[in-house]
């Protein structure tokens, strides 16, 4: 909407509604800073200042140095790359299929991915318990990739099929015409157009797993495998919660995300698709 | 020569089938599924069977023991789903979660849409607007719901105190409101929580679909001297439709099945008070164990779901 230059007075009414909003939308955030640096003493305040007198990083520290909060750093990370490096391959390809091929089971494959996300994931929890137990999958990084890959995937699968839908037909016949087979014509020249979806799906799965905490908190009773949610969640159900220190772990649990999000921002736009419901 | 007709086709097409053929055409496809598919099926469709099967049987706290030492389960057929139904709890939980689903995603499509036309422009600072409006997607969702807990409390949360304020400045009287102590209030304080986080992603995907949209169209109703009210209704709504649809139904599910919100806020407070489906049958199954009575009840939520996106679905196909 580009087109009409907007008088001054409905400017300025923008710009102003959009700053309250922006207010909203980060005020939480730096709340949950603010209770990261307060010192111990201060438990409640009634002021709405963000830094508190007295401001420390001791929380910080504490946590780094005093918790294994490295280890599950390290769970963390292992768990989330491989359930985007599964998640985004496994939505990549199913996504292109459903796209941009036709076959019997089509629709009703599509319907599918859509109804999986319909059961209220909790009450998967203990049948999904019992199956890694069975299989010795429990308290292990595997079963926690599998798990996560699996409650991503629908959602993926629809974002890269949006966003292969774009991108014109032409293109992938002119591929064929050229000689290269089926396979070639996806991973030589539709994949590589499709990056910006890809980046928003693996956002996605990023962001799932790395923020997860229900299905860790079932799967992952061994304090060593704990993820990064699942140790912080720990902190917080402790006799004596340090509410600081709680705050400073969501803070370095947020940090990453709240990066990618704005490295990321303009590709969300148009990245961002899920394709039609029909057809 | 006659035209062959559909059926004639169907026919030829039944008589010439062969497997090599078919596999010809489709195998790339269904290769290009298959991962996809199997780890779906294996790792939700397990599950959801064995659910399905728990659902007919009494598995509870009593029962537990046998069943994880010697696997027996005793079937008691319908009684599970009989009982969910015929208990009034049932309905007005029901009616709790569709006024929360509703306002939920009325106001995420809603403000989302409103802020990513005021987004689609050329002004100063629109990408940090945008980075910072997207935040609340990006923060896990248990630790903004804290936080939120922590401003709804009474003497210390910035709520109170933020509407105090205001209220000193535009003299008028304000009683501080215990948030979370009050069933009416507590299920409001999760509606603005849960509103809060939702509206980023219906920002995001309507700012994709706003610059799908050809300009040229505003330009016609300019000419033809259509107000900028009338061009969001005439041109930017109904061009934005096909692409929110999906997101609509998404949401549609996603709030339904919101677990973390009403559960962390009304956590030791408020508890069974402002409960929706998903999580009275969380407590209903990890709180008092009544594993089987949770499966019937979750095969019922299942069932809503599926029903509303049947007929949300074909509604708009049929449009």
């Amino acid at each position: 909407m580009s087109v009409r230059r907007d008088g001054i007075i409905k400017r300025t009414l923008i710009h102003l509604i959009l700053i309250v909003s922006a207010i909203i939308a980060v005020y939480p955030a730096l709340r949950v800073f603010g209770i990261s640096i307060r010192p111990d003493d201060i438990l409640y305040s009634t002021s709405l200042e963000i830094i508190p007198d007295g401001a420390t990083f001791s929380a910080y520290m504490q946590l780094i140095f005093e918790e294994p909060f490295l280890i599950w750093l390290k769970n963390s990370l292992i768990v989330s790359f491989f359930t985007v490096v599964l998640g985004v391959t496994l939505a990549a390809t199913a996504g292109y299929a459903f796209a941009k091929k036709r076959f019997p089971g089509r629709k009703p494959g599509l319907i599918f991915f859509l109804i999986v996300q319909m059961f209220p994931s909790t009450m998967l929890l203990l049948p999904m318990f019992l199956l890694l137990r069975k299989i010795n999958l429990t308290n292990s990084h595997l079963g926690l990739i599998i798990a996560y890959t699996t409650f991503v995937l629908p959602l993926c699968v629809w974002q890269m099929r949006g966003y292969y839908e774009t991108i014109p037909d032409t293109l992938e016949e002119a591929a064929l015409v050229d000689g290269l087979n089926q396979f070639q014509a996806f991973y030589k020249v539709i994949l590589p157009l499709a990056s910006p979806g890809l980046v928003i799906t693996a956002l996605f799965s990023f962001m799932s797993s790395w923020n997860e905490i229900m299905i860790a908190k079932a799967l992952m009773q061994d304090p060593d495998m704990y993820t990064l949610p699942r140790g912080i969640l720990n902190l917080s159900s402790r006799f004596n919660t340090e509410w600081s220190t709680f705050a400073a772990g969501s803070i370095m649990i947020m940090i990453p995300v709240v990066i990618m999000f704005l490295i990321l921002s303009s590709y969300l736009v148009g990245g961002l698709t899920l394709g039609s419901v029909k057809g | 020569m006659s035209q062959p007709t559909k059926a004639d086709i169907q026919k030829n097409s039944l008589l010439d089938f062969s497997l090599r053929k078919f596999l010809k055409r489709n195998g790339f496809s269904y290769l290009m599924l298959m991962p996809a598919f199997i780890i779906v099926a294996l790792v939700i469709i397990y599950p959801f069977l064995y659910n399905f099967n728990l659902a007919f049987t009494n598995l509870s706290r009593s029962t537990l023991i046998d069943f994880l030492r010697e696997g027996k389960l005793h079937y008691i057929g319908l009684n599970n789903f009989v009982e969910v139904l015929t208990q009034s709890t049932f309905w007005t939980v029901l009616l709790r979660t569709l006024i929360w689903t509703i306002v939920n995603v009325f106001c995420h499509v809603t403000f989302g849409i409103f802020f990513a036309i005021l987004l689609d422009r050329d002004m100063i600072f629109k990408g940090i607007y945008r980075a910072l409006l997207i935040l609340p997607w990006a923060i896990p969702q248990y630790i903004s719901v804290l936080v939120w807990k922590g401003m709804f409390n009474y003497n210390y949360g910035a709520v109170n105190i933020l509407l105090e304020r205001l209220s000193q400045i535009f003299d008028f009287t304000y009683e501080p409101i215990a948030w979370l102590s009050n069933p009416t209030t507590g299920f409001m304080a999760a509606i603005i929580v849960n509103v809060w986080v939702g509206i980023p992603f219906m920002m995001m995907i309507a700012l994709g679909g706003l610059q799908s949209i050809d300009p040229n169209y505003y330009e016609a109703a300019e000419i033809d001297g259509a107000s900028g009210f009338q061009q969001v209704k005439h041109i930017t709504l109904p061009l934005l439709k096909p692409v929110m649809m999906p997101a609509v139904i998404l949401g549609v599910i996603m709030t339904f099945n919101n677990l973390n919100v009403i559960y962390l806020l009304s956590f030791k407070k408020l508890t069974e008070k402002i409960d929706i489906l998903v999580t009275y049958v969380y407590k209903a199954a990890f709180g008092y164990f009544r594993l089987g009575y949770a499966a019937a009840f979750s095969v019922i939520i299942f069932l809503i779901l599926l029903g509303f996106s049947t007929v949300f679905i074909k509604q708009n196909e049929s449009h």
